[in-house]
């Protein structure tokens, strides 16, 4: 029997996704420790820090389990997708990409357990990290940069073999996906690369600080979009094929993912509101352009639920909501995600409120903020990517999903919602309250404000013991599906719909987006930086 | 591009709701002068806080009836003064630096919320009207003793 898909490819994929697992195990444990010593439940060792913890937290979540499960997906896909199998370049590059990378991976956290770099996942200058830590994460990313030349080499070629053919659905996803990469990590490799790199081995001795922060600011938005938009990728193609349906519309797909493209940019200064050095117009301007994603967002809630009723209808479904019978609740590649996407709606909602210039000042950097990120890339983004996990392992190992699995899924998807209940819940609304986020057990000095807050930090405790009994779970299903029996799992990509209208050619022109999106990004950041240049440079600080 | 009628309609119906609220943010900000703190322009060199005007002399002093001025410097880990007191229906100017790293200042129980930058002077006003024990904390991770940086100001 003929693979349904390529071996040497899926090897590739596999080490990234288990990759990425072994990192949500790592940052799981870190993260359920922070969560108990907040609560004041427990108190670390005295050689363990409470913001070592932290930096290892973020960095393996929000960093390294996202990245690797991103790149693996997407190799996967565009592997099926264009041709049925990488092609040598492709291939090497991925494998290149994927040791570099983890070359900094495990530099970095040597030096982050070494307590040397605990500056947390946004590491602000002046504070002075060990030089490796930041060569470190500069491995990271020039790392995913060659993954991404890798799929922009085997979409080129396959461009050039079907001229005049539109591409995958897949394949122009995932090419938007790693193009917004790469122009958005730009800003991170000039921080860490022209910054901050050779101030901390000491060969200059000042830092821009105001314009390191903005700098990263520049990268740190868009990461929450590379995030999501494989989450997207799932939603748009894969999810379709699961219910048995069809893809809505290929051409708004496509439409929402150039719009995600231009408008992720250049929006950085929404998470600088509350800082000084930067004038309100440019502050506002970019809250302008930060508020356009809504209008993608908004077409993406639209063709979901489209898919999900045509769907019900063609199944013969009646009523008002009938067409919600008949999806598939009992099939985790169905549940988590959609999970996920319920998820997004709150989440969404509240970050609408983050980015309101303003009002901003209610929220900013308290508990809220966290509450936030733990719906957006913590529930939508990671229920996604594990609903995922039970279809792509078995597809790329040759092996099937089994019943007992299945149900295990459903079972991991609704720890994972109780467990966020309970703790993003209590999270946005002691932000409300004033409870600051990064930020060790304390009582203020048993001032009665902080005190009023303790309850919920209790409840965020709880809520965390029980994501953590999420994350053993689904490493255990990942383990599992390892060993599951073997047979052929077809990879799960939609057809369109046929009442739905041609594709116009022009959202392929590469050319035409990616000079917009420069035109938007210079726009938006010229003249603030014109000004930063000009700002004084501070010494650095190891203040840990 | 064809749309959906449907679609066309939820899009309108988002679009218009985006648009206003825009323009209330924007009024707002521009005319009513409820914008974030955005001072500029306003450096001090970081190695020499503590030798230059105004932040030589942290402290607090009134310029107006009911109305007073803060100077203030942010440090690891704490605030200088390192304690404020003002009468019911005072309104304090803040001016304030870092002589260190990042911190934040926040006043639990009120809407101000801002970063204080090495080498930046962050300015911010606000009238305390309630009676009380406000808490003044450092939301931005600062080092190892962030979770004591605070203060208080006294409203009597």
């Amino acid at each position: 029997m003929i693979p349904t898909f390529d071996r040497k490819d899926g090897k590739l994929v596999l080490a990234h996704v288990l990759f990425a697992f072994a990192a949500l195990l790592v940052g799981g444990i870190a993260g359920l420790l922070q969560g108990l010593v907040r609560g004041g439940m427990v108190t670390l060792p005295a050689n363990i820090g409470y913001y070592e913890l932290l930096t290892a937290h973020g960095v393996l979540m929000a960093l390294i389990f996202t990245t690797y499960f991103i790149i693996g997906f997407l190799y996967s896909g565009v592997s099926h997708t264009l041709g049925g199998q990488l092609r040598p370049a492709a291939r090497k590059l991925g494998w290149t990409g994927y040791l570099v990378m983890s070359a900094g991976t495990v530099l970095g956290v040597i030096v982050i357990l070494s307590g040397k770099a605990s500056v947390l996942y946004t590491f602000y200058a002046p504070m002075k990290a060990s030089p490796w830590f930041y060569v470190a994460l500069a491995l990271v990313v020039v790392g995913s940069w060659l993954s991404g030349f890798g799929v922009f080499c085997q979409y080129r070629r396959w461009r050039r073999e079907h001229r005049g053919k539109l591409s995958p659905l897949f394949a122009f996803m995932a090419v938007v996906t790693l193009l917004m990469w790469q122009i958005a990590t730009i800003g991170v490799a000039a921080e860490v690369v022209v910054q901050l790199i050779p101030w901390s081995f000491g060969w200059v001795d000042s830092v821009n600080v105001v314009l390191s922060r903005t700098l990263f600011w520049y990268f740190g938005h868009p990461l929450v979009y590379f995030w999501l938009l494989p989450a997207y990728i799932c939603w748009y193609v894969v999810i379709p094929k699961i219910i048995g349906g069809k893809i809505f519309s290929d051409a708004l797909a496509r439409l929402a993912f150039i719009l995600f493209l231009l408008f992720s940019i250049p929006v950085g200064f929404h998470h600088q509101l509350m800082e000084p050095g930067i004038g309100g117009f440019w502050k506002f301007l970019q809250v302008v352009l930060t508020f356009m994603v809504i209008i993608p967002s908004l077409m993406t809630a639209f063709s979901m639920f489209a898919t999900f009723e045509m769907n019900g209808r063609a199944k013969g479904a009646k009523g008002l909501f009938g067409w919600l019978r008949v999806l598939p609740w009992k099939d985790v590649r169905f549940f988590a995600p959609f999970m996920g996407m319920l998820v997004f709606i709150p989440a969404g909602a509240g970050g609408i409120v983050n980015a309101s210039n303003q009002m901003n000042a209610v929220v900013h950097n308290t508990l809220w903020v966290t509450g936030h990120f733990h719906l957006t890339v913590a529930t939508s983004v990671a229920l996604t990517f594990f609903g995922i996990a039970y279809w792509l392992i078995p597809t790329v190992t040759g092996r099937v999903l089994t019943p007992r699995l299945n149900r295990l899924g459903i079972i991991q998807t609704l720890v994972w919602c109780v467990g966020m209940l309970f703790m993003s819940g209590p999270m946005h609304i002691v932000g409300l309250m004033g409870s600051p986020r990064r930020t060790a057990y304390t009582t203020y000095g048993d001032h009665p404000d902080a005190i009023l807050w303790m309850p919920y930090h209790v409840a965020m405790a709880i809520g965390g013991t029980i994501l953590f009994a999420g994350v053993l779970l689904i490493v255990y299903n990942v383990i599992a599906l390892m060993r599951a029996p073997k047979g052929e799992t077809v990879y799960p990509i939609g057809e369109v719909a046929e009442a739905a209208e041609a594709t116009p050619r022009y959202l392929e022109r590469w050319s035409v987006w990616i000079g917009i999106a420069v035109a938007l990004i210079l726009f938006a950041y010229t003249i603030p930086l014109i000004d930063m240049f000009r700002g004084v440079t501070s010494p650095g600080f190891v203040t840990w | 591009m064809h749309l959906h009628r449907l679609e066309k309609t939820w899009l309108g119906i988002g679009i218009t709701m985006l648009a206003l609220f825009l323009a209330i943010l924007g009024t707002m900000a521009f005319s009513m002068g409820m914008a974030p703190p955005s001072e500029h322009h306003h450096t001090v060199d970081p190695r020499k806080v503590a030798e230059t005007a105004p932040f030589d002399r942290p402290g607090i002093t009134q310029v107006g009836d009911k109305h007073y001025e803060a100077v203030m410097v942010a440090y690891a880990f704490g605030y200088e003064p390192e304690k404020l007191e003002v009468p019911a229906g005072s309104k304090i100017d803040f001016t304030m630096t870092s002589s260190d790293v990042v911190h934040g200042f926040e006043i639990v129980g009120t809407n101000i919320n801002l970063m204080v930058l090495p080498g930046e002077v962050s300015h911010i006003s606000h009238t305390f009207d309630q009676p009380g024990e406000y808490l003044i904390l450092c939301n931005e991770y600062c080092g190892t003793g962030h979770e004591y940086m605070k203060t208080t100001i006294v409203v009597k």
